[in-house]
């Protein structure tokens, strides 16, 4: 077979988002996606991305780090990163291209894939060789394993379906690459982050979810209060978000974010096909509605059919005396 | 001032005027669930409409046109015969005009966002719009990359994920949904548009648009007259539902819900 000769073949180039500093979550479930088709080269670039490529170096299964000093990376544009993608594969000839399933993945990695005529594989699930890759489609309602005839393969993984590498026991090392051409066709113009203090929704391990049953924005107050003893994330649904009762990073779905957390808890949530492609791989489901038609009580382990606003304060206090 | 039925008469004499391309998909209706039979998706019997997304990014097209910032929006699609339809609910929603790229039967459901952004590019060549409006994805293949590898194959900048979008002098300022709130970028024109959701809420067509809707002409083409190669370069080895999960079970009391997840899921 060819197979075991190809596989030695295979390059795989990580494209880490960095933010204040830090690698996304996102990014290093993309290093666990990549390191099983061949070794892992990260490519961190950025104006100060010195720090965040000697944590790359560390991590487990990167043997190479990219480092590109250029202050044009800084807010994520795909016009300057497609062509910088495309001198390292010039240049490396790296066969697969990975980046986590998240805003900045999802915008830069099919822009460069256009630059190799590549079709690009959004969001996987599983890597079963070097060629071949689940996702999912129609909401997450149909699994689908997909073979590509790419010279080169750009993915994006989602973070959920992969353990995060681990930022230490690696031993890679840092080499210095030459920035790229920067685009004077897109400018960055401002970034308007939500401040908080609330636990990132893709990462927690709980997480605790209002539909529309939550009747308005000052009502996500009584969620607060028991997500702050678990110290879970909070999340809304699209009905939530389009009344403006919770900011649209908060939504959890098709067109959401992608969350898996041990324990998801839905209060006020009918269920929809949309949400539950968000959220279905939670380990342990529970939803409280007062509507036991919602179609939410076919796939929870937990089901309660009682009003939320009695539902959420009983737990807190229960969370809370049992600390 | 005199007022023209056809916008095209503006076109060359105002320069700040724009002609938009808007990119729709006949999918499966978002509210229908799909089934896998034998190893393949059955969409045989299912409510087609268009894509969620890309009706937002024909109402963002229209209200460009309203506020006379857009002279001209054609709507494109590439599918089956049937998919003249989107074309028509488009055009009743004020597109001006419409291109079908028809694609057989046979190959249809296997055309790739990658071969459909070749065909966008060789029409850009040909219609030079300044903006192109597409959804941020379909539905049904939940890919996500139309609009970016579009804008990649032309060199030309792109707003994603698009949540605002305000047009002045040939320059395009976007509000993006980013995962941690808003970025703000500037494109120069021609740049590609991804629609969010809540970039607008669109509108239902009216009946008498519908209508009118009927007689408004379609440039129908074959896909091989554009040479552009379809096949795809993913090949489908298998197609499963997703693993269903174990029945759960409801229960009657707050006390009894806690109880549960406290002490036999051990969550809470």
């Amino acid at each position: 077979m060819f197979r075991v000769c190809s596989l030695q073949l295979a390059k795989a180039l990580v494209l880490a988002e960095i933010a204040e500093g830090k690698i996304a979550p996102a990014s290093l479930s993309a290093i666990t996606a990549a390191a099983k088709v061949g070794p892992v080269t990260a490519l961190a670039a950025g104006k100060n991305a010195k720090a965040a490529a000697d944590i790359l170096a560390k991590t487990k299964g990167v043997e190479e780090v990219l480092l590109v000093d250029g202050a044009q990376y800084d807010n994520g544009l795909a016009e300057n990163f497609a062509p910088l993608i495309q001198s390292a594969i010039a240049k490396n000839g790296y066969t697969h291209v990975f980046a986590g399933t998240s805003a900045f993945g999802k915008n830069i990695i099919p822009r460069s894939a256009a630059k190799q005529n590549a079709m690009p594989i959004s969001e996987i699930t599983e890597v079963k060789d070097e060629n071949t890759f689940v996702r999912q489609q129609y909401a997450g309602n149909a699994v689908t394993t997909v073979k590509s005839s790419d010279k080169v393969k750009f993915c994006t993984v989602r973070g959920t379906s992969f353990e995060r590498a681990a930022t230490e026991g690696g031993n890679g090392k840092v080499v210095e690459f030459a920035p790229a051409e920067a685009s004077s066709k897109a400018r960055f113009v401002e970034d308007k982050i939500s401040k908080s203090d609330k636990v990132d929704l893709t990462t927690a391990a709980t997480v605790i979810t209002g539909g529309r049953g939550i009747k308005n924005k000052e009502n996500f107050k009584i969620l607060e209060d028991l997500a702050a003893p678990l110290g879970a994330g909070i999340g809304a649904t699209r009905a939530v978000v389009d009344a403006g009762y919770a900011p649209n990073e908060m939504q959890v779905g098709q067109t959401g974010k992608t969350v898996a957390p041990n324990f998801y808890l839905a209060f006020g949530v009918s269920g929809a096909i949309q949400h539950v492609a968000g959220m279905k791989d939670s380990k342990v489901i529970a939803v409280v509605n007062t509507d036991e038609e919602a179609p939410f009580f076919q796939i929870a382990d937990y089901g309660i059919v009682e009003d939320l606003f009695k539902v959420a304060p009983a737990l807190t206090e229960k969370v809370k005396a049992n600390k | 001032m005199l007022r023209f039925s056809s916008p095209m008469l503006f076109r060359t004499t105002l320069p700040n005027h724009l002609k938009v391309m808007v990119g729709v998909k006949r999918v499966v209706d978002y509210t229908v669930k799909v089934r896998v039979k034998d190893n393949k998706i059955q969409t045989a019997n299912a409510k087609m409409s268009v894509n969620p997304f890309d009706e937002i990014a024909i109402e963002e097209a229209i209200k460009l046109k309203e506020k006379k910032i857009a002279t001209e929006v054609i709507a494109v699609t590439v599918g089956n015969k049937k998919s003249e339809e989107v074309l028509r609910t488009a055009m009743a929603l004020g597109c001006d005009k419409a291109i079908h790229i028809v694609v057989p039967d046979a190959e249809a459901e296997g055309v790739e966002s990658l071969a459909v952004a070749q065909i966008f590019q060789k029409l850009h060549e040909e219609i030079k719009p300044d903006l192109w409006i597409l959804g941020k994805q379909a539905v049904d293949g939940d890919f996500g990359n139309t609009s970016q590898l579009l804008a990649g194959l032309l060199d030309i900048p792109q707003g994603t994920f698009a949540s605002e979008v305000d047009v002045k002098d040939k320059k395009v300022k976007v509000t993006r949904e980013v995962d941690a709130g808003h970025q703000v970028l500037e494109l120069d024109t021609p740049c590609v548009i991804a629609a969010d959701l809540r970039l607008n809420t669109p509108r239902f067509p009216k009946l008498p648009n519908i209508m009118k809707a009927r007689k408004k002409p379609i440039d129908t083409r074959e896909v091989a007259s554009l040479g552009v190669d379809i096949k795809p370069r993913l090949t489908i080895e298998t197609v499963c539902e997703p693993e269903a999960r174990k029945a759960g079970i409801k229960v009657k009391t707050i006390d009894e819900f806690y109880d549960k997840l406290h002490n036999e899921a051990k969550v809470i």
